[in-house]
């Protein structure tokens, strides 16, 4: 009865205060990042608490439909066949509503991460909540996470290198750069960058 | 005969008055929105992958052809992901887009993003309100639906 009850304070509060509250702006780099938890492709709820041994965690909003998630597939693969042998896997979080992007439904999802063989979450924010509390804008969006205590804190904030249509001709890999400088115990160059992106389809309000 | 049906299908196919886009780079669309005016500049990012952005084309269509006022012009992000400009010069013919379209081609996002509006992510659609004589300008970054644009546009006034 008791949980009952705080979960619909829960619930409440969280409905007050997203209702009036002005549009935030979500996590800067150096915040600590609250524990979400989320439902993967395979069925099994993935949180951010499991990854105890981790050094960070590459956390990236990606979703099925957008051309640039196309574009960086590959190259997300690679990312965590790099770096989760490095103690930084990735975990994929997919924000769209499929109401309004068909394309990225579960099922669809499922069927993604399927075909290419995802050897890491794929995790599907529902509710949108997750997205939201990270301030993610446009797919893909990195937020890559490092380790401090048993705290998680925000690393670096943007996209994953500097040329979307050419894997071959990037010339600043932002997230290696970052986790190559975490593991070093270097400060990291560039905290955060922008990029072209799809926006993320939000639920209609 | 065959050569000579060929050609004449060939020509047929060439749109006959499809406007041709321009490609620019970034000082060339700096200066466009820098440059004073008497009308209003609404100048929205887009790119024809991207469902949103096709799908609001008509309201700005729109606004251009009611308002004598307001300047639309429509920046094509699409050389961002692929080289070759043709699927834009398809679209602008296939739409018959009316409206001033550019293309920008450039390198280096993260720089030229925020040259562009600071608080723009980089996501679009996006768009550009300028009135060069109040010097007012508004930015959003999201899909615009009827009525919206017009409710920005008197923001700037």
């Amino acid at each position: 009865m008791n949980m009952i009850r705080s979960f619909i304070t829960a619930a409440a509060c969280v409905v007050l205060l997203t209702a009036g509250a002005p549009v935030k702006s979500g996590y800067d780099v150096g915040d600590k990042v609250a524990d979400f938890k989320l439902k993967n492709v395979d069925g099994k709820m993935v949180a951010l608490s499991d990854y105890k041994n981790a050094k960070g965690v590459i956390v990236i909003f990606d979703c099925n439909t957008c051309p640039y998630s196309k574009a960086y597939n590959e190259r997300i693969m690679a990312l965590n066949k790099k770096y989760a042998a490095q103690g930084f896997p990735v975990v994929a979080i997919q924000p769209n509503d499929p109401t309004i992007s068909p394309g990225d439904s579960f099922d669809e999802m499922k069927k993604l991460a399927e075909k290419k063989g995802y050897d890491f979450p794929y995790l599907f924010d529902e509710t949108q909540a997750v997205s939201r509390t990270f301030g993610a804008t446009n797919t893909p969006h990195v937020f890559l996470l490092k380790k401090e205590g048993a705290d998680f804190k925000v690393a670096y904030i943007g996209a994953i290198d500097d040329n979307a249509k050419d894997a071959s001709a990037v010339s600043k890999k932002y997230v290696e750069e970052a986790i190559e400088a975490i593991t070093a115990g270097s400060a990291i160059g560039t905290e955060k960058t922008k990029a072209i992106g799809c926006t993320i389809k939000w639920k209609n309000a | 005969m065959k050569y000579l049906a060929s050609l004449i299908l060939c020509l047929w196919l060439l749109p006959a008055s499809a406007q041709q886009a321009k490609i620019i780079k970034l000082p060339q669309l700096q200066e466009m929105m820098a440059q004073k005016a008497d009308h209003i500049k609404v100048i929205n990012f887009w790119a024809t992958w991207c469902a949103p952005c096709v799908k609001e084309i008509p309201l700005f269509e729109k606004l251009g052809q009611e308002r004598s006022d307001v300047k639309v012009t429509l920046v094509s992000m699409d050389l961002d992901l692929d080289p070759n400009p043709e699927k834009v010069y398809r679209f602008i013919a296939r739409k018959k887009l009316l409206s001033e379209v550019v293309i920008l081609d450039e390198k280096d996002p993260n720089s030229y993003i925020n040259q562009i509006e600071k608080s723009w992510s980089g996501a679009i659609p996006a768009t550009i309100i300028i009135n060069s004589r109040t010097g007012k300008r508004k930015f959003v970054e999201k899909e615009l639906h009827e009525g919206e644009l017009e409710k920005l546009i008197s923001e700037v006034e």
